[in-house]
């Protein structure tokens, strides 16, 4: 089966983010950007069902500016066959990626769709949802584990309580938790491969969705400061203390 | 018009984020409507029905809800929302699992795990792992929102609402409910607990980290937490981890426990109102944001801890 994985591109998750002093946003000029990493978690699962043989083909897909060719590059570099890049510097929201993700779905038809649960700079955790509901299919959101059954896809789910396991029919959208795999570097051989692999260039007026904004930011602060506190020297210090504001 | 509330409740009981969520819906404002779709759920119904606030509890029953299969709950709720205004679910896992597929159907750009309502369409949410708090201003006709629980305290005494029992689509449905693997713990729910005992990599082993964090959670009467490291490493199952892409929490102490403090594990705790760490490396960012911190080796403090409290 065909594999459709869309890939974000975030600020890296090693560096802190800085609210811009005007309010509007987040600073991101000249920070290290990535892959989002339940995005890497994505491609390596896809990459993991072909080397199974159950996939046959992955088409790596972002929406977003120019630069996200570079995130493309990397689903590639990790086993991706091809890419496609929907162009656009505006902020497209969940909502609007889904309908652009379903029109690339009536294209290539794939049979499943692997997304992260959530991207760390929005935290919206909605956009395979989203996919699979103006699709009609079924989702496995939240995946630590997904297996061909015959015809369906068994998906194990984190829960709040614990794990939860379900039996989609195909065509299906999973969305990746963090214990589903460890992504792999891509080797350097492999990079340089990647860059071989194509990329079709698009924008979203191919598409014919509307990707106006449905929100608008008032503004972005800060969030409260928590001040450090103090050292205690022993156990008993940490006990005195903690009776001492009634924390036990 | 009036405002859909999602219940989260395990068909014999209410889940604390029911209240919590009715309260963001009051915060909002209008009637307050309680969904309760479930299999065998006229408890989890009528414990809802006295919730303060409550006009009306929707009590929906059907095999597929049993497991909360967020196909079936979307075609439960999407053609309810003709008359009402705005959908609330708690941002748990369930929550976070339907109400997208509910937004989009709707036409509607939800907005992820709200910690504050502005007005009827403006809203706050932590964003970039809770580094940023994002004011947003929605533009649609409907308000579709998650809630974040830490955020909102459910408001206390008792209501008398009715229970109207209505009817759910049968399906079939296109995902089927297989089997569940729940934690059984006789300790606090970490979600809801007043106190939190939390541990880390430095735990080393899914034995010790039995053996040192356990004990110390039961002599505080806390709910057990983790990092995301101590999750991977298989030291704790994954419905321990605090964080950004785990569990939000906000007790009354937060004890870290070989815990460095990454941003998003801060994400998850930086909440709760004493934090204490205990960590042997003294430059450790969790220190920067404890209330008390006790550096040194945790294998020698913990017990000294659990045996003198
Ligand atoms: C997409 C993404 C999502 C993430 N989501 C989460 C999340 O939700 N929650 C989360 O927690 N993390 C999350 N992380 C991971 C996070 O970045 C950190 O890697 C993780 O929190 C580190 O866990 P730790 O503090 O247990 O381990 P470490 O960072 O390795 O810290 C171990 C600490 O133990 C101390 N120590 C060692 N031995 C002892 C001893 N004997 N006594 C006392 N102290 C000792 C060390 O000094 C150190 O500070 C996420 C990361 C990514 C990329
Ligand atoms: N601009 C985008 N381009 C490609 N995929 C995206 C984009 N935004 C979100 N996604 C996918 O949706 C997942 C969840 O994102 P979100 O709903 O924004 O938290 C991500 O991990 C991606 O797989």
């Amino acid at each position: 089966m065909k594999v459709l994985v869309p890939v974000k591109r975030v600020i890296d998750p090693n560096v802190r983010p800085r609210v811009k002093a005007d309010g509007s946003g987040v600073d991101l000029a000249n920070i290290k950007m990535a892959m989002n990493p339940f995005c890497e978690i994505a491609v390596e699962e896809a990459v993991r069902l072909k080397e199974k043989g159950v996939v046959t083909e992955i088409v790596i897909v972002s929406i977003g500016p120019a630069q996200a060719q570079e995130t493309i590059r990397i689903g590639l570099a990790m086993g991706g066959d091809r890419g496609i890049l929907v162009q656009t510097d505006a902020m497209v929201e969940p909502l609007a990626v889904a309908k652009i993700l379903a029109k690339i779905v009536e294209a290539e038809k794939p049979e499943l769709v692997i997304t992260g649960k959530q991207a760390i700079d929005d935290d919206s955790n909605q956009t395979g949802q989203m996919l699979a509901a103006i699709l009609d299919w079924p989702q496995g959101a939240f995946a630590s584990s997904i297996t061909k059954d015959g015809d369906k896809l068994k998906v194990t789910r984190e829960v709040d309580g614990g794990l939860q396991t379900v039996s989609l029919n195909l065509p299906a959208v999973v969305t990746t938790d963090l214990r589903l795999n460890e992504p792999r570097f891509a080797s350097l051989p492999n990079i340089m491969k990647a860059k071989k692999k194509p990329i079709d260039m698009k924008t979203p007026a191919d598409f014919g969705v509307d990707i106006a904004p449905r929100l608008t930011v008032v503004k972005v602060a800060e969030p409260r400061k928590r001040e450090a506190g103090e050292k205690v020297a022993d156990v008993d210090a940490l006990i005195a203390k903690l009776k001492s504001v009634g924390a036990i | 018009m009036a405002v859909l509330v999602l219940a989260e409740h395990s068909n014999a009981a209410l889940n604390d984020a029911t209240g919590k969520t009715v309260a963001a819906a009051a915060a909002y404002g209008g009637d307050i409507d309680v969904l309760v779709a479930g299999h065998n759920a006229k408890a989890a119904a009528d414990a809802a029905a006295k919730l303060p606030g409550v006009r009306k509890v929707l009590h929906a029953e059907g095999e597929a809800f049993s497991h909360s299969l967020a196909e079936a709950v979307e075609a439960l709720v999407v053609p309810l929302m003709a008359n009402y205004e705005a959908f609330f679910a708690p941002a748990t896992t369930t929550g976070k699992n339907v109400t997208p597929r509910i937004a989009a159907k709707l036409d509607v750009m939800q907005i992820s795990e709200i910690s504050k309502v502005v007005s009827k369409d403006t809203f706050e949410r932590p964003i970039y792992a809770g580094n940023a708090i994002l004011t947003v201003k929605s533009n649609d006709a409907k308000k579709v929102v998650t809630v974040r629980g830490t955020a909102f305290q459910a408001a206390t005494g008792s209501g008398s609402a009715s229970v109207e029992t209505i009817a759910a689509p049968a399906g079939p449905f296109k995902s089927a409910f297989v089997s569940e693997e729940l934690q059984k713990s006789d300790r606090p729910e970490l979600a809801s607990a007043k106190r939190v005992v939390s541990g880390g990599r430095a735990l080393a082993s899914a034995d010790q980290f039995n053996q040192y964090i356990l004990p110390l959670a039961d002599k505080l009467g806390a709910g057990v937490g983790a990092s995301r490291a101590a999750v991977d490493a298989g030291y704790a199952p994954n419905d321990f981890q605090v964080g950004q892409t785990g569990k939000v929490v906000a007790p009354e102490l937060y004890v870290a426990i070989g815990i460095s403090g990454a941003i998003q594990h801060l994400a998850g705790m930086k909440d709760s109102k004493i934090i204490v760490a205990i960590n042997k490396d003294e430059e450790a960012p969790i220190f920067q944001i404890a209330d008390y911190g006790l550096v040194g080796d945790l294998f020698k403090i913990v017990p000294e801890l659990t045996s003198k409290l």
